[in-house]
């Protein structure tokens, strides 16, 4: 079932430029576990639209199925939303995408139903580098069947069923960067402090934009063994650096230390301010990516932050030289050849 | 020339067979000679019979002539061209007595092959082409058509027919015009100098087309959906569906490309399989674009679960289903109607899916523009049936036609306006009590008419619930959306009999001309039968009258299982005594000869038992 939140919100709530406040972004009651690390990702979310200033009805919100999928439910109330199939939420965007490329596309999905059933769509979405972002709230469990491992699972995790798993474990940041994808991230679903700029920048980013996002499950993988509780993330998170936003209609203002910072603006106008802690660290070189990567899952971290933007991407839009009038708003006039091309074409079948 | 059963005697009435060796580039040829005899004014019906391969094995073309416009298969070979010694021993037994068979007699023919009640007539085309070209590939390609040439002067065919086809075919390219007719002379002049020509089947000039095309059923189905307005497309390469979107591709490129900015107002993606095909097509219909996808029974399989969502979630979604011999890769190359039950009830759960079915390519181009009528203004998935007999093959069909005063009809859709005019939107409220919902696009209002759509139950407000009576409430407004789906799809069409009668024949899609010239034959034997054609599932309700008035109701189809036999008894309780099947299941299209033998097995006061019971009692099982 779904509960609406009471709408009685205090009078002095901020807005944003638009003149909305938080609460416009907000959705149903969460009926999620108590303490489930999607509900913050779900607030993430909802603070990074807030303060881009972002028309909640110029978003799609679309999922698969599985606890992560539910979760558009509780966020963005006045944006349509999907919740399409298992493993299946890549090609219902990319339909989508293809249908109205004016509006900004937000696929939510889980470890299940990205790593597992949908591994197949994930690859090719991101293959075709569709102008989306793509969050996968990763738990390394099964929420709704009650705790099996999922392919995210490391190997030697022990979940609540208290058996190891014996199998390595899939990264999906890893697979992304191999596949061609422009944009990948990594955060923890207890770290908003870095979690709502990467939310901004992939929101700003055009192409396909992953954000892997470590999200504890409270009821069947929080356990001492788990290497996806919230304890285990805290202790082994490394990030590669801190990534401010500053959205295209701000100035910047702060100063940063020249040498560790570095100014990038995205194809919107907007500018990600990235601050390294390791200079061996590039994130606009794939193979440093790929390389970070291997380092941390070697030495047992979890490397968070921005681990690789590709600032020439080209989306599919561009590939497909689509018209820059979105194709649902084209009617008979713009589309159909008429009677007299069509009698040209059955002379020619004479 | 000399046979011991007299020749058979035929003008502008046989059936001529090419065999060839696939890659060898026959096909243009075979199509050449096709396509001359209807320039000549006569009815034909060229069909493609080639096997799951790229290059070397055997494949057939077979072409029909008939002044009578008799359009189906009609069984048997009159004229066999032979070029493929592989399969020149079956060749040579299918010729009919009194029929010919031409071959190329540059090695002598085995004289074991050799049969008395036909004609051999032996053309040494290896032979003529070594000796006039050098080129290895112009000597194979050539050789198709120096035969051509050939049968132009044994059948009588006009010469300048052919010359004048080459010169449009080769437009743009028109330096291959005139080695082309020298090659068609010199078959033309090898068979004059050489036989009695013509033979005794031969073709005369005749105005028997009127303005009709000739045309495959894909390419009318990509036409009919550039015309249609479809946007977005997204596919998975299956035989034999592909053309479908090369059509749909090739005609956008020509049609849908703004001159000036060189942009493209639709949009094709090849997808990584058939779930992601038909999923992005769910994802833009969602949002508005017109969408579709086009695919084959395996195809069919892959798509059920996102089908069941679709129907649910009531998502407009369009689908072309060209059908070939399963199950599994099956023959894939050649035609059935076997998918007609796994798409009607496509899918987990209680679901109907709306099937249409197009027999000509007329219709093809038809019902592939209205189907996104329909799917917007039913909210539904529409699958429009074909075949690999209509969908690959040049069929002889009326012209296209397109009414410029048309608008696509964009169903229930509200705008900003008419949300700004209501107090709360309800997507699944049945507002105007024909059980058909209002819908709204994303982005379309700052504050009103989101919804959620999901596979998962949920009230008249797209609110989620698990409540039983809310979950039935739903499906039982879908049964009722079925009725209302009813007036929507397109009707039956019949075809009385010149007489009373208590017989009746229903048949579909590709089984439409077999059909009908059976019924002639019999209606010449006396067995006068009422032909009902059908066109869409559901079934209007003159279907079920037309079983009704009938004491006794054939159903051709072109499966093993009957699948419209049982579709009919599912929806209307008839008893299975009633409805007797008239099947072909060995991948090649049904045959007039065919389906006029299995309905006088089954006539009143005969005493075959139908096949699948015949099959029963075979097999020791109860009658």
């Amino acid at each position: 079932m779904s509960y609406q939140i009471p709408k009685f919100r205090h009078p002095e709530l901020p807005k944003n430029q638009l003149g909305y406040t938080k609460a416009d972004y907000e959705g149903s009651i969460s009926t999620l576990c108590a303490g489930c690390g999607h509900d913050s990702i779900s607030g993430a979310i909802i603070k990074a639209v807030h303060e881009l200033s972002i028309e909640p009805h110029k978003i799609a919100k679309l999922s698969g199925i599985g606890c992560s999928s539910k979760s558009p439910t509780y966020f963005l109330g006045k944006s349509h939303g999907f919740n399409s199939v298992h493993g299946r939420m890549p090609s219902v965007v990319t339909g989508a995408a293809m249908a109205n490329r004016d509006l900004l596309y937000l696929g939510v999905s889980g470890d299940g139903d990205t790593a597992s059933i949908g591994l197949g769509q994930y690859g090719h979405v991101a293959r075709r580098n569709l102008n989306m972002v793509y969050i996968v709230m990763n738990n390394g469990c099964y929420g709704l069947t009650k705790g099996q491992d999922s392919a995210t699972a490391d190997e030697g995790s022990v979940s609540k069923k208290g058996e190891a798993n014996p199998f390595s474990a899939i990264d999906l940041p890893a697979i992304a960067l191999q596949i061609g994808a422009t944009f990948v991230a990594r955060s923890f679903s207890g770290d908003k402090e870095q979690l709502v700029p990467l939310i901004k920048a992939a929101i700003s980013h055009r192409g396909f934009a992953l954000i892997d996002v470590v999200s504890p499950c409270v009821t069947f993988n929080n356990t001492p063994g788990s290497t996806k509780s919230y304890d285990y993330t805290r202790e082994h998170m490394e990030a590669t650096g801190t990534v401010d936003f500053v959205p295209m209609h701000e100035e910047i203002t702060t100063k940063y230390d020249p040498g560790k910072t570095r100014d990038v603006t995205m194809h919107d106008g907007s500018v990600i301010r990235l601050k390294k802690v390791d200079d061996s660290f590039d994130p606009f070189d794939r193979l440093s990516a790929i390389t970070a990567l291997e380092k941390s899952r070697e030495s047992g971290q979890i490397l968070t932050g921005l681990l690789y933007m590709d600032k020439h991407s080209r989306d599919l839009h561009e590939a497909l030289q689509t018209s820059r009038t979105p194709l649902n708003q084209m009617s008979e006039h713009e589309l159909c050849p008429g009677s007299k091309v069509l009698e040209q074409i059955n002379q020619s079948l004479r | 020339m000399n046979a011991s059963v007299a020749p058979i005697s035929a003008v502008n009435d046989f059936v001529i067979k090419f065999a060839n060796v696939n890659g060898t580039g026959s096909a243009s040829a075979n199509n050449l000679f096709a396509k001359a005899l209807f320039r000549m004014g006569l009815p034909v019906s060229p069909k493609n019979i080639f096997p799951s391969n790229i290059q070397g094995l055997p494949t057939w073309y077979e072409v029909r002539v008939s002044e009578k416009g008799y359009l189906g298969r009609r069984g048997g070979v009159d004229i066999m061209l032979s070029v493929n010694p592989q399969s020149m021993a079956d060749d040579i037994r299918e010729v009919e007595p009194g029929g010919y068979f031409i071959y190329d007699n540059t090695k002598a023919l085995d004289l074991r092959l050799h049969r008395a009640d036909i004609t051999f007539i032996g053309i040494p085309l290896t032979a003529i082409c070594n000796e006039q070209y050098k080129d290895p590939r112009q000597r194979q390609l050539f050789k198709n058509v120096i035969y051509v040439g050939a049968l132009a002067a044994l059948l009588d065919m006009d010469f300048k027919v052919l010359s004048g086809l080459v010169s449009d075919q080769f437009k743009g390219k028109e330096k291959l015009i005139l080695p082309n007719i020298a090659a068609l002379e010199l078959g033309h002049q090898y068979a004059k100098e050489h036989f009695n020509c013509p033979i005794s089947i031969r073709v005369e000039t005749r105005d028997a087309v009127g303005d009709s095309i000739l045309l495959d059923g894909n390419t009318a189905l990509g036409l009919g959906a550039v015309y249609g307005g479809a946007t977005v497309a997204a596919w998975y390469p299956i035989t034999p569906s592909t053309s479908v979107v090369d059509a749909f591709d090739k005609y956008a490129k020509r049609m849908r490309i703004n001159a000036g900015t060189g942009e493209h107002n639709y949009a094709i993606v090849q997808a990584e399989d058939e779930l992601a095909a038909i999923g992005m097509v769910i994802g833009a219909s969602w949002n508005g674009a017109r969408a579709f996808t086009a695919t084959s029974g395996p195809g069919i399989s892959l798509m059920s679960e996102f089908l069941g969502l679709a129907y649910f979630a009531e998502i407009p979604t369009v689908l072309i289903d060209v059908q070939r011999a399963g199950p599994s890769t099956g023959m894939p190359t050649r035609t059935q109607q076997s998918d007609v039950l796994s798409a009607a009830y496509a899918s987990h759960g209680d679901t109907k899916q709306v099937l249409l079915f197009p027999s000509s390519p007329a219709e093809c181009f038809e019902f592939a523009a209205d189907c996104f009528d329909l799917a917007e203004r039913l909210q539904t998935p529409i699958i429009l049936m074909t075949d690999l007999d209509l969908g690959m093959n040049d069929n002889m069909s009326p012209p296209l036609k397109w009414d410029d005063n048309r608008a696509y009809d964009r169903g229930k859709v509200l705008s900003e306006e008419d949300l700004d005019a209501m107090e709360r939107f309800g997507r699944y409220l049945d507002v105007d009590g024909d059980a058909i919902c209002y819908r709204t696009y994303p982005g379309t209002h700052p504050t009103k008419g989101a919804f959620f759509t999901r596979g998962t139950s949920r009230d008249e407000y797209a609110i989620y619930t698990e409540k039983g009576e809310e979950y039935e409430k739903n499906m039982l407004r879908l049964m009722r959306k079925w009725e209302t789906i009813k007036e929507y799809v397109p009707e039956p069409i019949l075809v009385p009999a010149s007489q009373p009668t208590d017989l009746g024949v229903i048949f579909y899609g590709t089984s439409e001309s077999s059909t009908l010239e059976a019924l002639d034959y019999l209606a010449d034997e006396g067995v006068n039968i009422d032909g009902m054609r059908v066109r869409s599932f559901p079934f209007n309700d003159d279907v079920e009258a037309f079983i009704e008035q009938h004491d006794r109701v054939f159903v051709v189809e072109q499966n093993r299982d009957a699948q419209l036999r049982t579709l009919l008894m599912a929806e209307f309780e008839f008893g299975p005594d009633k409805l007797k099947s008239v099947l072909c299941f060995d991948g090649t299209p049904i045959s007039a000869r065919n389906i006029r033998k299995q309905i006088k097995q089954q006539l009143p006061g005969s005493n075959v038992t139908p096949f699948q019971r015949r099959f029963r009692r075979a097999q020791g099982g109860a009658a």
